[in-house]
């Protein structure tokens, strides 16, 4: 008979697959390269200079998180790197490219003595935070241990979080609530997401994502046999204990709590989608998901019939019906919709008194209703429209006529320019990024890492949903980066170093299981390390 | 640069894109549409665990064929003869009621043990039991797959997997 051993390596046949990693990753510089050629070609009509500068920064940055991976994590799963440095590349080249039209506005504007963008893109910005992020992820994946080798003093695993599951809840929630409190949080385009310390801005609803899915995965562990198991059979669903159902509650109502305060609709949908999904994952109960969509759907109905909800009202008004809101709509309380766009005589009536914002000010003041523009969100579209089937080609669109092109709107940008042929085909790294972080769960030995590897799969998954869902109006739009694509600190850290625990769980489902020693006779092998 | 180069270069952007992910696809085919070996594991797909009724009731079928067990039975301790048949649902062992073995025992702990099929293997997985369960000589501490005829070992209860 096979030992022990034997079976459980014929069970998982993984082998190293460092060079197919390193194919792919090499690929993976090809096509940003490529991107910032074909930007330059498209422009000046020759290969631009930067792309020594980024696409080099870029290929020595990559090659040390891959040599990194390759040491210390050698049977990682050979995906999830250079999918990742695929998709920051050309969010890079895209940003980069936007930045040429900006910064040549910026100068327009400054010679015309007129003030200056606020917001724009910034590629020698997003330069660095691409370096601190892959900085995290290397440091991340060196530091982390296996999980087998917990006795180790001073050993990091990812399974170390799980004795400090309600600490880090607790974590998690003050990250969140940070931006409520006055002095280090401001509200930005709507939403309060933002908290700023001296130069630096950060959102911490990004990092805050990661802890609520340890926290999640740690609570259902200990909790999923009484979830699954116990409870009254009312019909087909079975329910379960109060005491079971107390934790999914607190979540719900807190959830509704970042809504009201943070008017962040899409982070309260993340965050509640992902603790439905965690308890799909622990409890296999399709109750679950029906009593947590029925939570939602009720929570939405009570937003909406709240009269100090008018943002979100607005987001749902606008996600129906656009149009009357290009450039300055009024939601007036009958429901009715009037536009007050520069094009109106009472915009005019406003403009001509000297009001710095006239349509807001014509919509309060005098009509006594909810201001709001759409205008983004269409132009969005228009650059999809523009971008067809097979895009204008990088650097030959407009895509920054949209607000925010760099940031929350880069979906839109990258299809102006790539097309929907492009953009399915960054779907579909997304799909497989998420696919293989599944695959890292089911393969998991420990039901703590089955559920930290699923929940942080879906979070992306839900994330990537929620706003290409947002900008392509198939679903309202919310403010939630576009991972890794998107310009943006916070979320590329948070993002190099969620891949970073993928990288390092799919390394310890997938190395070859230690030897048993009953089974080696006479000799006893003793691991030192 | 004229009209037809710059859109020679975006066709050929969009095809490096598309063979990136092509490629990406062929690395881990494998898992996708199968080698000889993978197809092998493709065919009893995995189910995340405890794997439903639904998606278990092929369990019989495949052990049938594939030499698994069939039905789980205590040789040793005082529910020694009890025969319980395995339909793919967990089972639970332990002092509690709700248990699917339940087992009188001081040795035993309420909610001790588990024993679950993935892959068209039985796993068993100890609950945090306090003196611990044993796969033949080996403490469980992590799910471990339970070859045929190898005692488990729960207090003073062994059971077997027998076809």
């Amino acid at each position: 008979m096979p030992s022990l051993g034997e079976q459980i390596r014929a069970h998982l046949p993984y082998q190293r697959r460092n060079a197919a990693s390193l194919a792919l990753l090499v690929f993976a510089m090809v096509l940003t390269l490529s991107a910032f050629a074909e930007v330059g070609l498209a422009r000046d009509g020759k290969i631009p200079t930067a792309l020594f500068g980024y696409g080099g920064a870029l290929v020595v940055l990559a090659m040390a998180a891959y040599f990194v991976q390759a040491k210390f994590t050698p049977y990682a799963d050979p995906l999830l790197l250079p999918l990742a440095v695929a998709l920051n590349g050309l969010g890079l080249a895209m940003i980069y490219r936007l930045d040429l039209d900006t910064s040549h506005d910026r100068r327009v504007a400054a010679a015309a003595g007129k003030k200056l963008l606020p917001d724009a893109a910034d590629a020698p910005s997003q330069l660095m935070w691409t370096f601190v992020g892959i900085v995290l992820f290397v440091a991340a994946v060196a530091i982390m241990r296996d999980t087998d080798k917990t006795d180790a003093p001073l050993s990091f695993t990812p399974k170390t979080a799980q004795r400090y599951t309600y600490l880090i809840g607790l974590t998690a929630i003050i990250l969140l609530m940070l931006p409520i409190v006055p002095g280090i949080g401001r509200e930005v385009n709507g939403a309060r997401v933002w908290i700023f310390i001296g130069p630096f801005s950060v959102q911490p609803g990004e990092f805050a994502k990661l802890l609520l899915v340890v926290f999640f995965a740690g609570y259902l562990v200990n909790k999923r046999q009484a979830m699954s198991l116990i409870g009254k059979k009312i019909g087909p669903v079975s329910l379960p204990r109060g005491r079971d159902l107390g934790p999914i509650l607190v979540i719900w109502f807190f959830c509704l709590g970042v809504l009201f305060m943070q008017k962040d609709l899409g982070t309260a949908l993340l965050y509640f989608g992902l603790f439905i999904s965690m308890l799909y994952i622990a409890t296999q109960r399709v109750s679950w998901v029906m009593i947590g969509v029925g939570l939602l759907a009720a929570g939405v109905f009570i937003a909406t019939l709240l009269p100090f909800m008018g943002h979100v009202n607005q987001r749902i008004d606008i996600w129906q019906n656009p149009k009357p809101y290009f450039d300055g709509g009024c939601l007036m309380e009958s429901g009715k919709v009037v536009p007050v766009n520069p094009d109106t005589e009472i915009y005019k009536k406003w403009d001509a008194k000297g009001d710095p914002s006239p349509g807001f000010s014509a919509c309060v003041s005098e009509l006594g209703g909810e201001y709001s523009d759409s205008a983004q969100l269409m132009k969005g579209l228009f650059s999809l429209g523009q971008g067809g089937v097979l895009g204008t080609g990088l650097g030959q669109g407009e895509p920054w006529r949209t607000p925010l092109s760099f940031s929350d709107f880069i979906f839109d940008s990258m299809g102006e320019e790539l097309g929907l042929t492009g953009l399915m085909a960054l779907l579909l790294m997304y799909a497989l990024i998420v696919q293989r972080g599944m695959k890292t769960a089911v393969a998991a030995r420990d039901p703590f890492l089955k559920l930290f590897a699923g929940g942080v799969s879906f979070v992306l998954a839900l994330q990537v949903f929620v706003i290409v869902g947002g900008v392509t109006k198939l679903i309202p739009l919310t403010g939630l980066t576009t991972p890794f694509l998107s310009q943006g600190g916070s979320s590329l850290m948070a993002n190099w170093i969620l891949i970073a625990i993928l990288v390092r769980m799919s390394h310890d489902a997938r190395k070859p299981a230690p030897q048993a020693i009953q089974d080696e006779g006479m000799t006893q092998i003793v691991s030192t390390r | 640069m004229t009209d037809l180069m710059l859109t020679v270069i975006k066709l050929a952007f969009l095809l490096v894109l598309w063979l990136f992910v092509i490629a990406a696809v062929g690395v881990i085919r494998a898992d996708l549409f199968g080698s000889s070996k993978a197809a092998a594991r493709a065919a009893a797909p995995r189910a995340a665990k405890p794997p439903k009724p639904a998606k278990a009731s092929r369990t019989p079928q495949r052990s049938a064929q594939g030499g698994q067990p069939t039905k789980l039975v205590v040789v040793q301790g005082e529910r020694a003869g009890t025969v319980i048949d395995l339909s793919g649902v967990p089972i639970t062992i332990g002092r509690a009621n709700d248990a699917t073995l339940v087992v009188t025992d001081d040795y035993a702990s309420s909610r001790h043990a588990r024993i679950y099929a993935q892959d068209g293997q039985w796993i068993v997985e100890d609950l945090g039991s306090t003196n611990g369960t044993y796969l033949g000589r080996t403490k469980v501490s992590r799910p471990m797959p339970i070859p045929p005829g190898v005692p488990v070992r729960i207090g003073k209860t062994v059971i077997e997997l027998r076809k």
